[in-house]
């Protein structure tokens, strides 16, 4: 096999990746990992390098929309990235002193726990009554709606600012976007309205993997000949994912797609435990 | 001359929109340039990707990347591309923070500060080992 073949198939790979990830908003990292390591042999390291890049790929690209049509909570973005950013060097760190077999199968678990989270029932409702720091921090806010403007109040800022730190950890230990975790702070613990918290967290998911991508960039884990199919594969197959999303029902799609991560994720985690990393 | 704008919410999420998308955009093509010329520079030979190296220097720091550019060598261009991917949500946060005291919200104006101050240890920190 050589460099223009491997090229090819990681370019279709990454669209793949992409169009999934976009269409059922788990990101185009997740699927990226295991596409080079499980399907192409790559090492672990180069594979998270990769990972980060297409997590900030997908992140700016589709944010660029939704913060445009007022759905995405800037502020509270920007106050949770303190807990992310710290996270994510804390995670940074963590990974030189991480065999890669316990990466990988962290890796596994964390997928798992995203397939789940994504086949979970989200609550809507917003809140009317939010907590006193909510107020003081400035969190609460509004959102369009077919049915017009909806106000929204948060609450339990500490548990998901708390939440939010594990999930910089794991971002920057296994250079995803966590944006399950982010999900779960801002859904179950903060009571964002669903559509709020995944904009805001698909905004922040580009901040935090930059903010572990510059130490693992000088680490030498990003690759130039693995980078580029990948942004360009993640990319156009985000944008493809967001056409589509507006015509085709993706429920069944979803169930789908996470009982296949979920066979990966065992995948990762039995090599792992096997030390095949 | 009274007529300067007050700068709301909307005008930062619009300016915001505006820079994620040209970041993606212009990265992405610096990365297919560099990646088209990486293919005919390389295309015939065998990936190496089994066993972790560690990238040379000219790929992992700004000078390398600088130096490999002044070459005309490809994969530089591409790490190039990377960079800017990486500057793009960065960007981001220096724009929020003008936006930010350009409305007067000292909360935030310090938030953010934070925020950029933890990237840019992260990125001058010496993490590197």
């Amino acid at each position: 096999m050589n460099i223009l073949f491997f090229t090819l198939i990681l370019l279709l790979g990454a669209y793949l990746a992409g169009l999934a990830g976009s269409l059922t908003g788990l990101g185009g990292g997740v699927v990226i990992i295991p596409l080079l390591t499980l399907g192409f042999h790559v090492d672990i390291r180069y594979a998270i390098g990769a990972a980060l890049v297409a997590s900030i790929a997908t992140s700016s690209g589709s944010a660029s929309a939704y913060v445009k049509e007022g759905i995405t909570n800037v502020r509270l973005g920007m106050f949770l990235e303190i807990a992310t950013t710290t996270g994510a060097v804390i995670g940074a760190i963590l990974a030189i002193y991480t065999p890669v077999n316990i990466v990988a199968i962290l890796f596994g678990v964390m997928l798992i726990f995203s397939a789940a989270m994504t086949l979970r029932k989200k609550h809507e409702t917003a809140l009317t009554e939010g907590s006193k720091l909510s107020y003081a921090l400035k969190l609460n806010s509004s959102y369009p709606t077919r049915e017009g403007i909806v106000d929204y109040k948060l609450k339990n800022i500490g548990g998901g600012f708390s939440i939010m730190t594990i999930a910089g950890v794991l971002s920057g230990l296994l250079g995803i976007g966590s944006g399950a975790l982010k999900v779960l702070a801002m859904d179950s613990a903060m009571r964002v309205p669903f559509r709020v918290s995944t904009t805001t967290s698909n905004f922040m998911v580009g901040v935090t993997a930059a903010a572990s991508a510059v130490v693992y960039l000088q680490r030498g884990y990003i690759d130039p000949g693995i980078a580029f199919p990948v942004i360009i594969g993640v990319l156009a197959g985000a944008f493809t994912g967001a056409k589509l999303l507006m015509k085709i029902n993706v429920k069944w799609l979803k169930i789908i797609f996470c009982a296949a991560i979920t066979l990966i994720a065992i995948n990762m985690i039995y090599n792992g435990i096997q030390h095949k990393f | 001359m009274e007529k300067i704008k007050k700068v709301t919410d909307r005008d930062i999420q619009q300016l915001i929109g505006q820079v994620l998308r040209y970041g993606v955009l212009i990265s992405g093509a610096v990365a297919i340039i560099g990646g088209i010329w990486y293919l005919f520079q390389h295309g015939s030979a065998i990936p190496h990707y089994t066993t972790f190296n560690g990238e040379p220097a000219g790929y992992t720091s700004l000078n390398g990347i600088l130096k490999g550019l002044g070459q005309g060598s490809a994969t530089e261009i591409i790490q190039l591309g990377v960079v800017i991917l990486i500057a793009t949500p960065i960007l981001r946060i220096v724009f929020s923070l003008l936006a930010f005291i350009l409305e007067k919200d000292k909360l935030y104006v310090l938030i953010t500060l934070i925020v950029l101050s933890i990237i840019l240890f992260s990125m001058f920190g010496g993490l590197k080992i």
